[in-house]
């Protein structure tokens, strides 16, 4: 009989914790190899719009980014029209094509003519601030352009 | 001497520094979008506008209230919802209503005579306003390259039945760094620059109005 009341003796066994750090490891790789470090920290609000026939950026080398938006909370001071950042300042209108002249001269040669402008504006900024940015990208013979949107249904930016 | 079992390293804590590591990847991860809609804008030099023929234009405008009109197929124009865009963009690409040289061999349309001769020479002409929302124009411009690509896709699994793929995906394959093979990669291109000569993105955007 004796040997049969031992077991019960131990009360609930403690849950064995050992492969507690390889999920957690695994999870960290994920984030690791996920991540991208964000280049530019960002001044202005930047609610990408959704749509469904998106392509991919293929070369990173070859994209610079235009952000627009009205300026985030911190920087309420400058008003709520929406405005453009580029690299990390805010920058007028006027900025743009030296811009595109720099990033055009640290490009190499051969890659020159494949330089993509990529797009990052706020949904709520309005069409006459994008098409005078499209406007200044045309006089700088930048023609290649990628409106950057989040993966999703056009319909829903209602 | 007796031998000795070396100490066992305690890894207790392994889990806490594992831990601190992934809570700092977690906050500092943006996933970043690197995807978007692709176009490019017209060189800025000053050429004589073609003379193209009413019928052959798609004229959608919208408005600062960000709303779509749409003059068309010989009306006056109408407001149009945007989800009714795509299948009226549609059906204005596939008329096909050409006759002789401007006929329209692979089209589907209902063959209007007040509506486009054909894709190559249909035009959709996008006019904003300053006030526009940004999320309004990439939403119709989404909706206008879906119809563009729907019709793309029809005529890619219509010409090459045994690619098993449509023109959006055989797209995909022929950007992605993956596709190394060079042969597949020119057959690929072959093919998608067949499809687009055949329905070409003809898309052309005014100045937007200001008041």
């Amino acid at each position: 009989m004796s040997k049969f009341k031992k077991k019960k003796d131990g009360g609930i066994p403690a849950v064995n914790t050992a492969s507690l750090p390889d999920i957690v490891f695994m999870l960290l790789f994920f984030f690791m190899v996920a991540t991208v470090m964000r280049q530019n920290t960002l001044m202005i609000e930047n609610k990408l719009p959704q749509a469904n026939q998106v392509e991919k950026l293929a070369k990173k080398d070859l994209v610079s980014y235009i952000y627009a938006g009205k300026p985030s909370s911190q920087y309420s001071n400058l008003g709520n029209h929406a405005r453009i950042q580029l690299n990390d300042k805010f920058a007028d209108i006027s900025d743009l094509r030296r811009f595109i002249r720099e990033e055009r001269d640290n490009m190499r040669e051969e890659l020159k003519p494949f330089l993509t402008m990529a797009l990052k504006v706020d949904s709520e900024a309005n069409m006459g601030l994008v098409s005078d940015i499209k406007q200044e990208l045309r006089k700088e013979n930048a023609l290649k352009i990628n409106y950057t949107t989040r993966q999703g249904d056009a319909l829903g930016n209602q | 001497m007796a031998k000795r079992a070396a100490p066992e390293v305690n890894a207790g804590s392994m889990a806490d520094i594992a831990f601190l590591l992934l809570i700092f990847f977690l906050v500092t991860t943006t996933i970043e979008t690197d995807s978007g809609l692709n176009r490019k804008l017209p060189p800025i030099e000053e050429t004589e506008p073609p003379i193209i023929k009413e019928k052959n234009i798609f004229q959608l405008s919208v408005n600062k209230n960000d709303q779509l009109f749409v003059k068309a197929n010989g009306n006056d124009g109408e407001v149009i919802e945007l989800k009714n865009l795509r299948a009226a963009a549609v059906a204005f690409l596939d008329n096909g209503g050409g006759a002789g040289d401007e006929a329209c061999s692979f089209c589907r349309g209902k063959k209007d005579s007040r509506s486009s001769d054909n894709p190559d020479k249909a035009i959709i002409s996008l006019q904003n306003d300053r006030e526009t929302k940004y999320k309004t124009y990439i939403s119709v411009q989404n909706e206008l390259i879906a119809a563009y690509n729907e019709l793309r896709n029809r005529e890619y699994q219509r010409l090459y039945p045994n690619d098993g793929m449509n023109f959006v995906e055989a797209n995909k394959k022929y950007i992605d760094p993956r596709t190394t093979d060079k042969k597949v990669k020119d057959r690929l291109k072959e093919k998608l620059e067949a499809v687009k000569l055949l329905i070409p993105q003809k898309l052309s955007e005014a100045e937007p109005k200001s008041n």
